[in-house]
């Protein structure tokens, strides 16, 4: 008797779980049907451009005066080498933000799309979800394609860039969280001029072109708690082979911020769209 | 008799000075803190592992002319794409205007004006900053605001004929991937051109960017200039008369429809 309840219980449970994954898979399936038109594949693989191009300029042009690169643990390697990875951590971060961004918003305030969906069974976290899930799978082109760059410059090898793939899928999923819970707070669209201050700040100090060990003292700390930081010490461990137990923490840090940010996303949305 | 007054592009400026008022606090970031925060982040702290010996110079004083440079880029572009195509398409402040006794090459003039305005203050704030840092020590350095001024009318004269061009603005934000962050990132403002492979560096050579840094980077640090200082103004000067007259042309194309 107690069994069957249980049974039943784990059932419904397991039921209920896949009908939200089904559901949320519903809201991605809409946004990949949204986006076959040109113009919108011309954006995406432009964006792709940008942190290639830095790898290249700063990377390669600016390493090249920099010479060779002392990492913490003793071993040298080329600047752009030490480069990569970061680059590799913010074109994920951009490659999120894009669709949680700014994008997110439009469907939310603008298209009114999320007060159609909320209208069928969906409910406003499954859309949240269906939405991460798109905005991982646009960052995941460009993750492919850039670990594909570094390993043809010989910046790190294949077995290397496979866990590095693993890790930037969750450096876009804690960004994409906290883009999305970020959008549900915004007023108007110049509101997203502080994103992209934020995140520009967060491009240049978090470690990315130099060791933030280098930093002053003040500025440490603050990077210390910053994402982008987390994230960009976690690939450059990974595509530099250089294993360390703070990889762990790192990991978690981002793991809690998308569990985090979707959270407060689904809450927002739901304050939003069922008054 | 009712006072006439004559078609200039000073109304034109007025009006984008008034829209400013309302404005400006956004556009602080862009033209001001983004250059101090490159210079920081890329100048002193890249800086501290660059070999001096290899430029000749501290790596912060290489690059902060470049950035300079690419500041004034920025900010004319910009203000010459957004803005024109609102005037264009969804605001039609053009149409308005040609309804008065405003010409196209008042509009176009007065675009200018402006730019040169906003292009003009974002150097001298920065050189003020480069003055903090102790990076500019002596007043030939004030010869970086008329290399500005020209590098903006060269850079926004053709993107004023491209914005009054296009319909939709999905096209900037190809102009900008395409165009003015290449440009931004290998026409000598962080490294110098000469490192690049021969086919690339021929491709820096043609961008009004480089002219533009080659010109700051002479009055800020007193350096002599990779084909003389009259070479580069000569180039810049092409691309501000050819883009000038291309302007012309496609804003009265465009608003005599």
């Amino acid at each position: 008797m107690v069994t069957t309840l249980v049974a039943s219980r784990v059932l419904r449970r397991t039921t209920a779980l896949f009908g939200t994954l089904s559901r949320a898979g519903s809201v991605t399936a809409r946004d990949l049907t949204a986006a076959r038109h040109t113009g919108y594949w011309l954006v995406v693989l432009s964006g792709f451009l940008e942190p290639v191009l830095y790898l290249f300029s700063i990377g390669l042009g600016v390493g090249a005066l920099v010479g060779e690169f002392h990492l913490a643990d003793g071993r040298v390697i080329s600047y752009a080498a030490f480069v990569a990875p970061a680059m590799l951590a913010a074109s994920a971060m951009n490659g999120a933000l894009a669709e949680t961004g700014y994008n997110f918003f439009a469907r939310l305030k603008w298209e009114n799309l999320y007060d159609a969906m909320v209208a069928t069974p969906l409910r406003p976290i499954e859309v949240a979800l269906g939405e991460l899930l798109w905005a991982l799978a646009r960052g995941l082109i460009y993750e492919v394609a850039f670990l594909g760059i570094m390993v043809a410059l010989d910046l790190t090898t294949v077995w290397r860039a496979l866990p590095a793939l693993a890790a930037s899928v969750l450096v876009g999923l804690a960004f994409g969280g906290l883009g999305m819970a970020f959008s549900t707070f915004m007023r108007s669209w110049q509101d997203f001029d502080y994103l992209s201050v934020a995140t520009f700040a967060l491009f240049l100090f978090s470690g990315t072109f130099t060791p933030a060990d280098a930093y002053p003292d003040a500025l440490r700390v603050v990077v210390a708690l910053t994402p982008l930081y987390h994230g960009v010490e976690l690939l450059r461990g990974f595509t530099t082979g250089a294993l360390n137990v703070a990889m762990v923490g790192h990991a978690l840090y981002l793991a809690a911020l998308a569990v985090a940010g979707l959270a407060v996303a689904g809450r927002r949305m739901t304050h939003l769209l069922c008054r | 008799m009712s006072s006439y007054v004559a078609p200039s592009p000073w109304p034109v400026f007025y009006h984008r000075w008034r829209l400013y008022l309302n404005t400006w606090r956004g556009s602080v970031f862009s033209s001001f803190l983004l250059p101090v925060m490159f210079l920081v982040g890329l100048g002193i702290s890249v800086g501290s592992y660059v070999d001096d010996s290899a430029l000749g110079m501290p790596y912060a004083h290489f690059i902060a002319p470049g950035v300079l440079a690419s500041t004034v880029l920025q900010v004319a572009i910009s203000e010459a794409a957004w803005p024109v195509l609102a005037a264009f398409q969804w605001v039609r402040t053009y149409h308005a205007m040609r309804a008065a006794p405003l010409r196209p090459i008042d509009m176009v003039g007065g675009e200018i004006l402006w730019i040169w305005l906003r292009a003009g203050t974002s150097a001298a704030g920065f050189l003020i900053v480069l003055t903090l840092f102790g990076i500019v020590r002596s007043p030939v350095a004030l010869l970086a605001l008329p290399a500005a001024l020209l590098l903006a009318v060269a850079s926004c004269a053709p993107v004023l004929a491209y914005s009054a061009s296009i319909r939709r603005d999905g096209w900037f934000a190809l102009l900008f991937r395409f165009g003015v962050i290449p440009m931004t990132l290998f026409a000598g403002v962080f490294f110098p051109v000469e490192q690049l492979p021969l086919a690339a560096r021929w491709v820096a050579y043609a961008s009004p960017l480089w002219h533009g840094v080659e010109l700051s980077r002479a009055a800020t640090l007193g350096t002599p200039t990779a084909i003389g200082w009259l070479g580069h103004a000569a180039y810049l000067a092409l691309w501000a008369v050819a883009g000038y007259l291309l302007a012309v042309y496609r804003y009265t194309r465009r608003l005599t429809d």
